[in-house]
Order: C-alpha cells, then structure tokens, then sequence
C-alpha cells in the first residue's frame, strides 16, 4: 500500500474536489451556489488532466536549449480549450439565472418550485 | 484547495463562496504551474479566477439575492450518492498509471511528434501554442464558436427582458 499512496494521489485529490462539486451541485438549493458548485467539479477535471500530463523530471513543453524532457503538451491544450468554453457556459448558465430571478423573484430551486405548483394548481381550478 | 472547496460547501453568503471560488482557482493556476502547464495556469488565473468571478458577482449584483436559504445541514441521500461515485472512482485509478511515469499511455501517441516536429513544422518554441493554432486548429476554431454562440445566448436572455421593460416604461408614458 505504501508504494501505491503516493502515486495515485493527485487522482485522488481530484475525485475527492470532484465529489464535492457534485454533492453542491445535487443537493444545495441556491442557483449561483449549483453553478459554483459546477465549477469546483470542472477544476477538478482539468487538475485530472494536467496531472496525467505531467512526466517526472520534465520541464513544461516550450523547446529551449538542452532540455530533452517535456510534460505532455496535449492535455495543457486540450484544458486551454475547455477552461474558455466553461467559462462561457456559466455566463450563459448565470444570464438563465438573471432570467429566473426577473420571472420568479428567487433563486433558490424549492421556492421556484413551489411558485411553479401555485401556478399550475390556479390553472386547474379557473 | 480541498479546503477552499469545503468552506464554499458550508458557507451561506453568497458573496463570500464567490471569493472562495475564485481563491479556489488561483489555487489551482498554482498547482497547474507545479506540474509544468504554464499556459494553462495564465489562462485559469485570468479567465477562471478573473473573469468567472467578475460575472458572478454582477449576477448576484443583479439578482439582489445576499445569502442562501438556511436548509437542513446535511441531505443523506445525495451525500451517499456522492461517497458510492467516489468509492468507485478511487477503485477505478488503482489501476492508473503512476504519477510522473514517462511510460504512460498518454505519452505515446501524438504527444512525441508534437515535442520532436513542431519547431520544424510550425515554428514557434511554446508547443502548446503550436497544437493549439496549427494541428488543432479545428478545435480552437469549434472553441471560439461555442464562445460566440454563449455570447448571443446571453444577449438574448438578457436583451430580452429590458425590451419590455423598456416597452412597460413607454407604456406608463404614454398614459
């Protein structure tokens, strides 16, 4: 078990992040808290990434004189991409919450929930 | 960053897990720049720290929702949901690579003729800047139209709404 510990940790840090994210995302109520949630759960995907990357004794991928070793470069890449289209899905996930706000005057799930029950239930009887 | 995370986890003001999430990120810059990815670190420091953070604010901002609603502390059914996902995900890296290991699946394909080629091929030093433009230029180019279709999308969720209210304030006006 000793020689596995320090191997595998930087996975298990990121699963550890990962589940965190996850338990905000399905149980707290708050709409900005779920999307902050979301987030933890993105970083700790590209802390994943970049660490599946990374070679023992390398130096980060920019070509110089006398280095022979480098980190992977692929997943820098492909993490460069996904960290600006995540960021560009929460601003559009936050305008939704903006949206809701404006409708509902909540951002909290059980309240809107709620409003949406009332509203269904007044249809009913009218 | 664990710690950061847990915090934001128990935290009521909302303001205050913003802050949180984007200590969080620089956190993870650092860490990204430990394990030899400096692009991506600049890139998590300026957009994922900076600009997130910037744009949750100014929901909230417009939103005027300060704190959270006090719920009971801890829900047991998504909690073991979690602990089941992460058990699972535990045993499943048992069978990963080491960290470091240069003999890794990873680095065998592309990876090699990116780091011996690119300088001939494309030219610049940093070989991520040279994936990024030349052999993945299809994705930078899906990257920036999944950025272009999420700007409209919020413009017009949020375009929207001040039309009418813009159409409401005429209408006041006009009687």
């Amino acid at each position: 078990m000793s020689d596995v510990f320090p191997g595998l940790l930087n996975y298990w840090i990121a699963i550890v992040l990962m589940m965190v994210g996850f338990y905000i995302v399905i149980a707290q109520g708050n709409l900005i808290k779920k999307i902050v949630g979301l987030n933890i759960f993105q970083v700790a995907v590209f802390v994943f990434y970049i660490s599946m990357g990374k070679v023992k004794g390398g130096t980060a991928p920019i070509l110089g004189e006398g280095i022979d070793v480098y980190s992977n470069p692929l997943p820098h890449f492909l993490i460069l991409t996904a960290i600006v289209v995540g960021v560009a899905t929460t601003s559009l996930a936050l305008a939704l919450i903006v949206r809701i706000n404006t409708s509902f005057g909540t951002i909290e799930e059980d309240e809107i929930l709620e409003l949406e029950h009332a509203d269904d239930a007044k249809e009913e009887t009218s | 960053m664990a710690v950061t995370a847990v915090f934001m986890l128990w935290l009521r003001d909302l303001v205050a897990v913003i802050m949180l999430s984007g200590i969080y990120s620089l956190f993870a810059a650092m860490i990204y720049v430990v394990m030899d990815a400096v692009d991506v670190a600049f890139t998590e420091a300026a957009v994922g720290a900076g600009v997130a953070t910037v744009l949750m604010l100014g929901t909230l901002a417009l939103t005027r929702q300060g704190t959270e609603k006090v719920h009971k502390t801890i829900s047991w059914g998504p909690l073991s949901l979690v602990l089941v996902t992460g058990a699972v995900l535990i045993y499943g890296t048992l069978d990963m690579p080491r960290y470091g290991d240069p003999n890794a699946p990873v680095h065998s394909h592309v990876a090699p003729r990116y780091i011996e080629r690119s300088a001939s091929e494309v030219g610049p030093p940093n070989i991520v800047t040279s994936v990024l433009a030349s052999y993945r230029g299809y994705d930078t180019l899906g990257e920036t139209a999944v950025v272009f279709t999420a700007a409209i999308g919020v413009l017009v969720i949020l375009g929207r709404r001040n039309r009418r209210q813009r159409k409401k304030a005429k209408r006041e006006d006009a009687t």
